[in-house]
C-alpha cells in the first residue's frame, strides 16, 4: 500500500494525513457517544481486573460452564452475524448479480471488523492468551481439533477480507497504483474467503459435536455444522438489512438519495434470499427432528423453549420475509430481520450456554461485568466502523479521493 | 482409495498434517500397550488415603480426611483435587467410588486441544502440558466425564486433572494412589492384564459383582476400569455415553475439510465463468 506515488507524496505525508484524520468529526456529545464511552471505560477497567485476578474475578464462568457470554455471544453469534460478507461477495463476484454491488463494500467492512473484534473477544476469554501463538507457530499443531481449524480459518479469513476491503483504503489514501494491484487480488480473496467461511461457519457448530453428553437432545444433532452454515446465511442477510436500515439514517450524507431508493430494492431481494435460506434451514431442522425422534423430548420447559425458537424465531420471520418481499412492504421485512437476529442469538446461546449442561443445578448466568465487556466489544467496533465510513469511500460509488 | 490414503495425497496443509498425525498415532500403538488402573469398588473402604497421596504427589492442598466430612455430599474433582472419593447409598449398603480422569483410549480432550497441550502419551496416561496450553477450555467442553478443571482465580491459570502420575511412571513407579491404597482396591497394569484380572474376579464371585467392567467399552474404552457390586448408575456413573470414541464425532467433519478446500474454490470459479458477466468484475471494480 505504501508505494511511492508519482505525485510525489511521501510516506510521511500519508502518516500525517492519517493522524490528522484520527481527530473526531462532528458533534461529540451525542447520546450514543456518551453511553458508549461510559461502557467502554467500564469495560476496560473490568478487563484490567480480569487480567490481574483471573477470569473468575469478573465472570460467573465455572467448571460446569467453561464457555459463557463472551464465547457464546460475541464469538459464536457475532461470527454468524458477519456471514453477510461471504453471502454478498458470492452473489456479486461469483454469480455476477450487479444489483447488490453498491452494498458490498460496507458489508465487507462490517465483516472484517466483526472478525477483528470478535476474534479479539476470543482472546479476552483465553486463560493464557500469550500462548495463542502456539497453534500458529506449531507448538503444537492440534490438527485433529476443530478449534484449531476454526482458529486458522478466522485468521486467514481476516486476511482475505482485508484484501477485499483494501482497495477502498487505497482509494482513500489516493494510492491509485496500489489500488489497481489490490483489485486484481479481489477475486482470489473472494473465492478463498467464501471457502473459508463455509468451513468455519460450520466449524463453529462442529465445536459442539463432542459435547454430546451435555447438550439437551433437542439441540444436539450430528448435523449441527450444517445447521450453523445454513443459518449463517440468513443471519448474515438479516444483519445487512438491520445494519443498512440504521446506517441509512445515521450516515445519510455519505449515502445520498440515490443510495436510499436503490437500497430498498436491494432489501426486497435480500428478503427473498433470506426466506429461501430459512426455508431450507427449517426443512433440515424437520428432517433432524424426525430422524432423531425428537418428538419424545417435546414436553416441559425445554420442549416449549425449543418450539418457541423454531416457530417463533424461524418460521414466523421466514413467512414475514416472504410476505414482505412479495408485497413490497419494507416495515415487515425489518421486523422479520430483527426476529431472525434474535432467533440466531437464542439458537447460538442455547447450544453454547442455555441447553448446554441443561440438567445442572447451579446454572450459569452471566455477571453484569460480562455484559459490560460484551457491549464494550460491540461499541468499540461501532466506533471504528463509524470512523471508517465517515472517511473512506465505503458508501459512495464515485468519489473524489479524500486526500488530494 | 480409502480416506486416509486420500488425506495423504491431498496437498493442503490441513490434509498433510492430519495424515501425519494419523501415522504418528499408528506407530504409537505398535510401540506399547496402554497402561491403566483397575478400581474394585467392593474393596474400597472410603479412607481417602489415595486423595492424600495424590495431593502430596502433585503439590495440591492435602485434605484433612479425618475431620472435613467430605463424604457427606457427592463431590467432583476440582482445580485443587485431582481425585475424590464419594460415598453412595445403594441396595448393597454404602459403596465408595474413587473418581478421576478415565484416561480414555481416544480422549475427547486431546482431540479438542488445538495445541496438543492435552496429550495422550504413548504409554497411555493423558497429560497436560503447561507450556502449550492457551486456556481456551475446549477440553472441558469435550470431555465426556467433565474432568479437566480450570483455575478461574489466577492470572496464569492451569488446567487440572489426574495424569496417572506420569512423572512417577517414567521413573518406573506406580501411581501414588495405587501405592497408597491399604486395601488393594486399586491395581496398576496394562489394560489387557487388568481386564483379565477383572474377569477372573467376576468369574470367581458371580454373586458379588455386576457382570460389567466400566471402562471396557465406554467411549471407546478407557484406561481406568471399575468393578462394582451394584449397577453403575447407582454409583454416579454415566451409562448413557455409548461406546463411540469421542473424537469420532468430529472426524467426519474434519475429513470433509480438505475436500471442501479443493472442491469449493473450483466450483466457485466454475460458477463465476458460467455467469455471463465475465467482464463485469473488472469493470465494476474499476469504478466501484
Ligand atoms: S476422562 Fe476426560 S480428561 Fe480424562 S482422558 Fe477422557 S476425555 Fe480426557
Ligand atoms: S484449555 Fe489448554 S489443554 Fe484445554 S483445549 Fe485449550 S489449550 Fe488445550
Amino acid at each position: 500500500m505504501h508505494d511511492e506515488n508519482k505525485k510525489g507524496r511521501s510516506f510521511a505525508d500519508i502518516i500525517r494525513f492519517i493522524l490528522q484524520e484520527m481527530k473526531p468529526r462532528g458533534k461529540f456529545l451525542t447520546p450514543f457517544n456518551v453511553i458508549s464511552i461510559v461502557v467502554i471505560i467500564a469495560g476496560v477497567i473490568i478487563l484490567t481486573v480480569r487480567f490481574i485476578y483471573g477470569l473468575g474475578s469478573v465472570s460467573n464462568l465455572n467448571q460446569e460452564y467453561p464457555w459463557g457470554l463472551w464465547k457464546g455471544f460475541n464469538v459464536i453469534t457475532g461470527v454468524a452475524f458477519a456471514g453477510g460478507a461471504y453471502v454478498l461477495t458470492f452473489v456479486v463476484y461469483v454469480m455476477g448479480v450487479e444489483k447488490y454491488h453498491s452494498i458490498v463494500r460496507v458489508t465487507v467492512l462490517n465483516g472484517l471488523l466483526a472478525y477483528i473484534f470478535y476474534a479479539g473477544a476470543l482472546i479476552l476469554d483465553l486463560g493464557r492468551p500469550w500462548n495463542i501463538i502456539n497453534p500458529i507457530i506449531g507448538n503444537d499443531f492440534g490438527y485433529n481439533s476443530v478449534l484449531f481449524l476454526v482458529a486458522w480459518h478466522f485468521m486467514l479469513y481476516m486476511i482475505a477480507e482485508f484484501i477485499e476491503f483494501s482497495p477502498v483504503a487505497a482509494e482513500w489514501l489516493n494510492l491509485e497504483k496500489a489500488k489497481k494491484v489490490l483489485q486484481m487480488l479481489t477475486l482470489g480473496a473472494v473465492i478463498f474467503g467464501i471457502t473459508l467461511s463455509s468451513l468455519h461457519q460450520s466449524g463453529l457448530g462442529a465445536l459442539f459435536l463432542m459435547a454430546k453428553s451435555k447438550i439437551h437432545p433437542l439441540w444436539y444433532t450430528e448435523f449441527i455444522p450444517l445447521l450453523f452454515l445454513v443459518s449463517s446465511i440468513f443471519a448474515g442477510i438479516s444483519m445487512v438489512i438491520f445494519e443498512g436500515t440504521i446506517s441509512h439514517r445515521v450516515f445519510r450524507e455519505q449515502i445520498g438519495p440515490d443510495g436510499k431508493s436503490s437500497f430498498d430494492q436491494i432489501v426486497f431481494g435480500l428478503a427473498k434470499g433470506a426466506a429461501i435460506a430459512m426455508f431450507v434451514y427449517y426443512f433440515f431442522k424437520l428432517l433432524v427432528f424426525i430422524h432423531e425422534h425428537h418428538w419424545q423430548h417435546i414436553h416441559g420447559f425445554w420442549g416449549f423453549w425449543y418450539l418457541f425458537e423454531i416457530i417463533g424465531l424461524v418460521l414466523v420471520p421466514c413467512f414475514l420475509f416472504a410476505y414482505g418481499a412479495r408485497h413490497r412492504i419494507i416495515g415487515v421485512i425489518r421486523i422479520a430481520a430483527i426476529l431472525t437476529l434474535i432467533g440466531i442469538i437464542v439458537n447460538r446461546l442455547n447450544i453454547s450456554m442455555i441447553a448446554y449442561n441443561w440438567n445442572v443445578v447451579d446454572r450459569y448466568y452471566p455477571s453484569w461485568m460480562e455484559y459490560v465487556v460484551s457491549f464494550t466489544v460491540i461499541f468499540a467496533e461501532i466506533w471504528v466502523f463509524r470512523w471508517i465510513v465517515t472517511r473512506m469511500p465505503v458508501y459512495e460509488k464515485h468519489t473524489k479521493p479524500a486526500m488530494a | 482409495m480409502n480416506r486416509r490414503g486420500f488425506l495423504k495425497l491431498a496437498g493442503t496443509v490441513g490434509a498433510t498434517l492430519a495424515a501425519k498425525k494419523a501415522k504418528a498415532r499408528d506407530n504409537d500403538d505398535e510401540k506399547e500397550e496402554f497402561v491403566g488402573v483397575l478400581t474394585d469398588t467392593t474393596r474400597c473402604i472410603g479412607c481417602r488415603t489415595c486423595e492424600v497421596a495424590c495431593a502430596e504427589a502433585h503439590g495440591l492442598p492435602v485434605p484433612d480426611v479425618q475431620n472435613d466430612g467430605a463424604l457427606e455430599a457427592e463431590r467432583r474433582t476440582s482445580d485443587t483435587q485431582w481425585t475424590v472419593v464419594n460415598r453412595y447409598e445403594t441396595d448393597e449398603g454404602d459403596v465408595f467410588v474413587k473418581k478421576q480422569c478415565m484416561h480414555c483410549w481416544q480422549p475427547g480432550c486431546t482431540a479438542a486441544c488445538l495445541t496438543n497441550a492435552m496429550y495422550k502419551t504413548h504409554a497411555g496416561p493423558v497429560i497436560w502440558r503447561s507450556d502449550k496450553c492457551m486456556g481456551c477450555r475446549y477440553c472441558m467442553i469435550s470431555c465426556p466425564f467433565e474432568i479437566p478443571k480450570f483455575e478461574y482465580d489466577s492470572w496464569n491459570p492451569k488446567i487440572h486433572k489426574c495424569n496417572m502420575c506420569w512423572e512417577r511412571l517414567q521413573e518406573g513407579q506406580k501411581p501414588a494412589c495405587v501405592d497408597a491404597c491399604p486395601t488393594d482396591a486399586l491395581m496398576f497394569g496394562r489394560k489387557r492384564e487388568l481386564m483379565e484380572v477383572a474377569r477372573v474376579r467376576i468369574y470367581n464371585h458371580p454373586q458379588k459383582y455386576v457382570h460389567q467392567v466400566y471402562g471396557e467399552h465406554e467411549v471407546g474404552g478407557t484406561g481406568w476400569l471399575y468393578l462394582s457390586s451394584v449397577p453403575f448408575e447407582q454409583l454416579g456413573f454415566r451409562t448413557d455415553l455409548g461406546t463411540t470414541p469421542y473424537p469420532d464425532y468430529t472426524r467426519e467433519f474434519l475429513y470433509a475439510v480438505p475436500v471442501v478446500l479443493f472442491a469449493v474454490p473450483a466450483f466457485l470459479l466454475g460458477l463465476r465463468f458460467l455467469s455471463e458477466n465475465e467482464e463485469e468484475l473488472e469493470e465494476g471494480e474499476s469504478h466501484a
